[in-house]
């Protein structure tokens, strides 16, 4: 074969493309590196930390004093779970009302003024949530149930402020899965002489289901994920109670505190917060990924 | 019949009551909104208790400073302030050398010493102002009401001090902005490059899939394991690199890997996955034929990706860039647990240099037991929302102009 013979795009191999590609293909692979790198990290340090401490005692003891090496992560995960459940009773129902209403209910207009407001209210700092936490809840509860009653640090304000911070991301993510159901449901069922109420709640609603379910869990991740209100307003010091007006710190809150105090290496106290982190990480991680699931459900149903 | 049309009757009722509920919902969401701004506009402004460390009725019996001249002044800081004070004063400048306005302001710093021993919210202030005045009268016989903005120039360029009247927040600042222009630096290349090859380059294959569900699980990762993340590979495993021992900034022994360049390491990791999937919608948003037009012309993808997508693509990649980096500008978390840092006055001069930040600041100041530092921190969090709600705005503003383009077109 002569030289002669070689098509004319072949005779300039193009060496800079594939090593563009390649820098790209480094660009992604740099976030499987980073979940590599998180869950080295957590299972490297806490298994030094399971070292020290059983991991049923871990598990099962209700008490978290490292002075005296105590290592129980319930009193830490029942707060955890307190202020979570006290978001979700706030966020979840106001949540499904606000997305229905801003699906169903409202016209374009209100719609195209409700939803930067909304987009505001996602994009505030959760320190300054913490903030309105310590000095508007707090003092309010305080108002309505009595000084006595509720401690200046507890979960519950900690709780409520907390449902406000995650109410538009479960309106946001219920409000796309409301649009999703076709309109030819909402026609069938005003056809059968349903109120704009009856279309909404037994047909629209329990059509788009999954994606709601999905919104709510995912909401729930975020809130026990949620670090400064926490820290600002659910107070120090771990305390097993079921009491949401005492206070009580949570898992974020305590790794907050702890690595804020300049802590040194290769102690328990350092490999303690990264095993607290690695509980955190499942949690969330196994929450996303139900989430995940039912999306990809109501996805798979309509588009 | 009636018995249907009572029933009809009821239906609807019932239909309109769960309108009002919804609509009440929605009210109640927005009026939180509303609740939280103006619980931070009335914690920074207010009236204030000043009272004198020192009167200057003690220094001169009329009380007027004034009729003081410039010797006596310096006398009077002589004698009340300790040696060594008044040597450092005198090495930065001659104290003789000085005009008399400044001599007036040291003596007012450091010899009278106003300072707050009350504060009270704006609402306080406006609906209670006989009360203030009263009890002012009756606790603090020696003070003095003055109405104050804790939002004020000298707060935003004053550096951090122990007394809350004089705190600033210039450093805080300065530490992030340099954080997030480095979080800027890592995070968007390598995000923007990530979509690239995600939505032009990699062909639909286990990998691919992989990768997507991966980026998608990090978007849902609890920030402060992000700092934990932060705090063990960038602070600890790097320390001579993040440090800036390596390159011989600051001494090895004393090296300490919770610097700037840390914090915008890790801000970086925890913004990726939002910059990737930002992008990849921007990118996704490019019509084929811009591609196919690419390509007619004999260009190659890199080319065509270069020439015709990413400049097509690009105020979309910048509007959710701009979305992430205003996340990462309110990130507390992670930077505390990096950081780590109690109480810094000294500003950043390069990227090895401690730091603390705007959401340190409102953090630390919220925390504290005194009152008046949650004025302080309510003046922090106003100047915060500001920077926040214009890069957001700004980013929302540019969408809605390019859908409205793209429509027209």
């Amino acid at each position: 074969m002569t030289e002669t013979n070689i098509p004319w795009y072949k005779t300039k191999p193009k060496y800079h493309e594939s090593i563009i590609q390649w820098f790209l293909f480094i660009c992604a692979a740099v976030s499987v590196f980073v979940t590599l790198g998180i869950i080295f990290i957590l299972g490297k340090e806490s298994l030094l930390f399971f070292r020290e401490v059983s991991i049923i005692e871990f598990l099962t003891s209700t008490k978290w004093q490292p002075l005296i090496e105590e290592f129980g992560v319930l009193p830490l995960l029942n707060s955890t779970l307190t202020t979570s459940f006290i978001a979700m009773a706030v966020a979840a129902p106001l949540g499904l009302f606000v997305a229905i209403y801003l699906s169903e209910y409202a016209s374009e207009r209100v719609r195209n003024i409700l939803k930067p407001i909304l987009e505001i209210l996602a994009g505030i700092p959760t320190v300054v949530y913490g903030y309105f936490a310590l000095t508007f809840m707090t003092p309010l509860l305080r108002l309505i149930f009595g000084q006595n009653t509720v401690d200046i640090y507890n979960t519950a304000s900690a709780g409520l402020v907390m449902g406000i911070l995650i109410l538009p991301l479960v309106t946001s993510i219920t409000e796309d899965a409301l649009k999703a159901v076709p309109y030819s449901l909402r026609e069938a069922s005003y056809g059968l002489g349903a109120t704009k109420l009856e279309a909404s709640l037994t047909v629209v609603v329990p059509a788009a289901f999954s994606g709601i379910a999905a919104a709510f869990i995912l909401g729930l991740s975020r809130a026990i994920g949620e670090t400064m209100i926490v820290a600002l307003a659910a107070g120090a010091g771990p305390n097993f109670t079921f009491n949401p007006f005492e206070a009580a710190e949570t898992l974020t809150g305590y790794i907050v505190r702890i690595s804020g105090g300049d802590i040194s290496y290769n102690t328990v106290d350092y490999n303690s917060i990264f095993a607290l982190g690695l509980l955190l990480f499942f949690i969330t991680l196994t929450l996303n990924i139900i989430s995940r699931k039912l999306v990809k459900r109501f996805q798979e149903v309509y588009d | 019949m009636s018995n249907f049309n009572d029933n009809i009757k009821k239906r609807y009722t019932v239909s309109n009551l769960w309108n009002i509920i919804f609509t009440f919902a929605t009210i109640v969401a927005v009026f939180m909104l509303f609740l939280l701004l103006m619980n931070i506009i009335n914690g920074a402004f207010g009236y204030v208790a000043i009272q004198n460390t020192i009167e200057p009725t003690e220094i001169i019996s009329s009380g007027n400073l004034d009729e003081l001249d410039e010797s006596q002044l310096i006398e009077i800081l002589e004698s009340n302030l300790s040696k060594g004070l008044i040597r450092r004063y005198n090495f930065e400048n001659p104290l003789i050398d000085r005009s008399k306005t400044e001599i007036m302001s040291l003596v007012f710093e450091r010899i009278i010493e106003p300072r707050v021993v009350k504060s009270w919210n704006l609402k306080e202030s406006i609906l209670g102002r006989n009360a203030i005045i009263e009890y002012t009268g009756r606790e603090y016989p020696n003070a003095h009401l003055q109405f104050r903005s804790w939002l004020n120039p000298q707060f935003l360029i004053g550096s951090q001090a122990s007394v809350p009247e004089l705190a600033g927040i210039r450093t805080a600042i300065l530490g992030s902005m340099m954080i997030i222009l480095l979080t800027i630096a890592f995070a968007f290349p390598i995000g923007v490059g990530a979509a690239i090859y995600l939505k032009e380059y990699a062909t639909d294959n286990k990998f691919t899939r992989f990768i997507q569900v991966n980026i998608y699980n990090l978007s849902g990762v609890p920030s402060i394991i992000y700092g934990l993340l932060g705090l063990a590979v960038f602070v600890r495993g790097m320390e001579p690199f993040t440090s800036g021992a390596m390159f011989g900034y600051g001494d090895p022994s004393t090296a300490n890997g919770r610097t700037i360049l840390a914090a915008g390491m890790t801000l970086a990791l925890l913004i990726l996955p939002i910059i990737i999937i930002n992008a990849q919608e921007a990118l996704r948003a490019v019509p084929q034929t811009m591609r196919h037009a690419g390509y007619g012309i004999g260009a190659t993808k890199w080319q065509t990706i270069w020439s015709h997508v990413l400049p097509h693509s690009m105020d979309r990649i910048m509007t959710g860039t701009i979305l992430a980096v205003s996340r990462a500008i309110g990130e507390t978390a992670p930077i505390v647990v990096i950081g780590a840092s109690t109480f810094i006055s000294v500003d950043p001069s390069n990227i090895f240099s401690k730091f603390t930040t705007l959401p340190i600041q409102i953090y630390q100041w919220t925390s504290r037991p005194q009152p008046e530092f949650r004025n302080v921190a309510a003046a922090a969090i106003l100047v915060l929302l500001v920077m926040l709600l214009t890069m957001n705005g700004f980013a929302i503003f540019t969408r809605n102009k390019i859908s409205k383009n793209r429509r027209s077109n």
